[in-house]
């Protein structure tokens, strides 16, 4: 059974599921449980749910001591880039206390950020810096592009004991989608196979995702059969769900709304060269966003990402029909 | 926050007596007996790594970790050997730690900067200078919400205090009224810089006065002054209430970390030394009063260097840790279910 939900509330369904389930899930956040009818407020009360200062080390910090001492806290930081502010707390602090430890205690933490909101918000609260946290070992990060998804995927990273980044796309917010009833958990690690195909990968997270089936579509129309993938967490990530198409497909394009070096798929386009080259009938080609921050008019905002007709005529050129775009 | 008229704390639970006394110099004298001997090891590279001594420091750690409980958490810096053998934790193993060894506190994971004995409560001391205080406020949430009278403790140096972490700390913490005691070890020097090179704010006190939270400042060699000031902060946080400050005025001896030539400041004299050390002051007076004579003390002394010597055998006996560990160790196992 399910029903249907906005992305958001997809998440906010999970985190209410998992503090009903199990006491020690906390939640923090700056501007969270302001009113008194607030639904986290009134089903879990003031001590379970926290408001804290504009104070990202203390926050994101005293969650870590609080996962220390016990606890499963979820920290809502609203921006990505919030996280910038802490980020000691986050990269430092957060994901090595096991290992230096020696394994002798755990962190289970949810770092809960929305990113790239593109929607005029300018240059500091746009970004998709994702790829910032993958290669940081301890760290989890998982990028949900459907409501279903969004639940499934707090669900899992409330439970798991490592620290977790949790990134919700804010131009997927109110996108409504079906939901599984009660619990859900979405594995870490299992990518979805978003769209079959045979002709061509392309692999896109959060919100290119649509934008790359919606460019499947349109192939379909010139008689290509592309396979849209969704990797859902880019660590750990699925390296065999992608390497398996790009043997049956060999062609790959990879769709990322971040800045293109450094990028989630400049990682994807490495671990393919290093144990899928022999797969490849032609170069892998990345669709990013320009290596610039996001600027602020709406036409310039468009021009700089990723969309369906920069991934269709990636495609076409992957696939040898239509020049290489410069 | 007008708890108290005063800022100083209450008269500490106990009467500071021949017993306590003698606990604290046994405490003192195994620091000074290892952090001197980690010094020479060292230098004859059988210590690897990055190493700060925290001598001239072993009355704060005794006075402060000896009150403690192990379900109290205590965090810790970069210079955490004092509070981790002060917070009980295995002398040997925190030997065998900085020299790398499996038998180490962390598997040889971690090192001098990142002891974690959880079964001690020593949660651990991060490298970062001020990254522990907000982890000490999440340990402090703890009884807050389970009920029960454990509090939490957080070393840093003087130089924390100009970070960010400390501030919105201190705000949280007032704010959220938790159960931890900051106990800042002010030596004047926030690494290699002195406190006129970082501030206009002498003491640390001073600091968080408006936060309103009670606050003492003492002569972290006088262990007496620091035993009981902490003890009457932590009998109010026992109950309950929360936070407060203990700045420690405290000498180090050594650099910033060994191998440190100190350019930066004039050598102390033997006499000025024998005003800052604390292990002389609390011998002085516990002579003084007829706590134990100058015979007994020596025994202490020789029982902290051989324990001390055995470690170092220990230590030199035990295994390298396997590579396989580290693919064991960067996530913690287990699929959620």
């Amino acid at each position: 059974m399910s029903h249907e939900l906005p992305y958001i509330a997809a998440i906010s369904e999970a985190i209410q599921l998992e503090m009903a389930r199990d006491e020690s899930v906390l939640y923090f956040g700056q501007n969270i449980a302001t009113t008194d009818d607030d639904p986290f407020l009134k089903a879990f009360g003031g001590d379970r749910v926290r408001v804290t200062p504009i104070s990202e080390t203390a926050e994101i910090g005293m969650a870590i001591g609080a996962a220390l001492a016990g606890y499963r806290p979820v920290v809502e930081l609203y921006m990505a880039e919030f996280m910038l502010v802490a980020m000691d707390q986050v990269v430092n602090e957060a994901p090595r206390f096991r290992y230096m430890s020696g394994g002798k205690v755990k962190v289970p933490l949810v770092l809960k950020a929305g990113y790239g909101f593109t929607a005029g918000w300018a240059g500091q609260h746009t970004g998709s810096i994702y790829s910032m946290f993958v290669g940081v070992p301890g760290l989890k990060v998982a990028l949900p592009s459907t409501a279903a998804d969004a639940k499934g995927l707090m669900a899992t990273a409330i439970r798991d004991d490592n620290p977790v980044c949790y990134f919700h796309h804010y131009l997927l917010t109110l996108e409504h989608g079906e939901v599984p009833d009660g619990e859900y958990l979405v594995p870490f690690g299992v990518a979805s196979v978003r769209r079959p195909g045979k002709d061509v990968t392309i692999v896109a997270t959060g919100w290119t995702v649509d934008r790359a089936l919606a460019a499947a579509e349109a192939l379909s129309e010139q008689g290509i059969d592309a396979e849209v993938i969704d990797p859902r967490t880019l660590a750990p990530l699925d390296t065999d769900t992608i390497l398996e198409s790009v043997a049956k497909t060999g062609h790959l394009v990879l769709v990322d709304q971040a800045t293109r070096h450094g990028s989630a798929s400049a990682v994807i386009a490495a671990e393919v060269a290093d144990s899928g080259f022999a797969s490849l009938k032609a170069p892998i080609k990345q669709v990013t966003a320009l290596d610039a921050s996001i600027p602020y008019s709406e036409p310039m905002e468009r021009y700089l990402l990723p969309d369906e007709e920069k991934i269709v005529a990636t495609v076409l050129a992957v696939l040898g029909t239509a020049p290489v775009p410069a | 926050m007008a708890k108290k008229a005063s800022v100083g704390p209450p008269d500490a639970a106990g009467a500071f007596d021949a017993p306590t006394a003698i606990g604290l110099l046994r405490t003192m004298w195994r620091i000074r007996a290892f952090e001197e001997r980690v010094g020479v090891l060292k230098r004859a590279d059988e210590v690897y790594g990055l190493i700060h001594l925290s001598i001239g420091g072993e009355g704060v750690a005794a006075g402060v970790c000896s009150q403690l409980r192990d379900d109290d958490a205590v965090y810790s810096g970069h210079r955490a050997h004092g509070h981790a053998l002060a917070k009980r934790a295995p002398l040997e193993r925190v030997l065998a730690e900085l020299m790398g060894r499996s038998d180490g506190l962390c598997c040889g994971m971690g090192g001098s900067m990142h002891l974690v004995d959880v079964e001690h409560g020593f949660m651990g001391a991060t490298g970062v200078v001020g990254g522990n205080i907000p982890m000490a406020l999440g340990a402090a949430l703890a009884p807050r919400l389970e009920g029960g009278d454990s509090v939490a403790v957080v070393f840093f140096g003087d130089g924390a205090v100009q970070a960010g972490h400390f501030h919105e700390s201190i705000n949280l913490a007032t704010l959220w009224e938790l159960p931890v005691i900051l106990v800042c070890e002010n030596n004047g020097f926030a690494e290699f810089t002195p406190r006129s090179a970082h501030t206009k704010v002498e003491r640390v006190a001073d600091v968080v006065a408006p936060y309103g939270l009670a606050r003492e400042t003492v002569e972290g060699s006088d262990v007496r002054a620091v035993w009981e000031a902490f003890g009457g902060f932590l009998q109010l946080a026992r109950g309950g209430e929360g936070p407060f400050l203990l700045e420690c005025l405290t000498h180090r001896l050594r650099g910033h970390y060994e191998g440190d030539a100190v350019a930066y400041r004039d050598a102390l004299s033997a006499d000025e030394w024998q005003r800052k050390d604390p292990l002389v002051q609390l011998t002085r007076v516990s002579t003084a009063a007829g706590w134990l004579t100058e015979d007994e003390l020596a025994v202490i002394e020789a029982e902290a260097r051989s324990e001390v010597e055995r470690a170092v055998e220990f230590a030199r006996a035990s295994a390298y840790p396997p590579v396989e560990l580290i693919g064991q160790l960067v996530y913690a196992a287990g699929t959620p279910s």
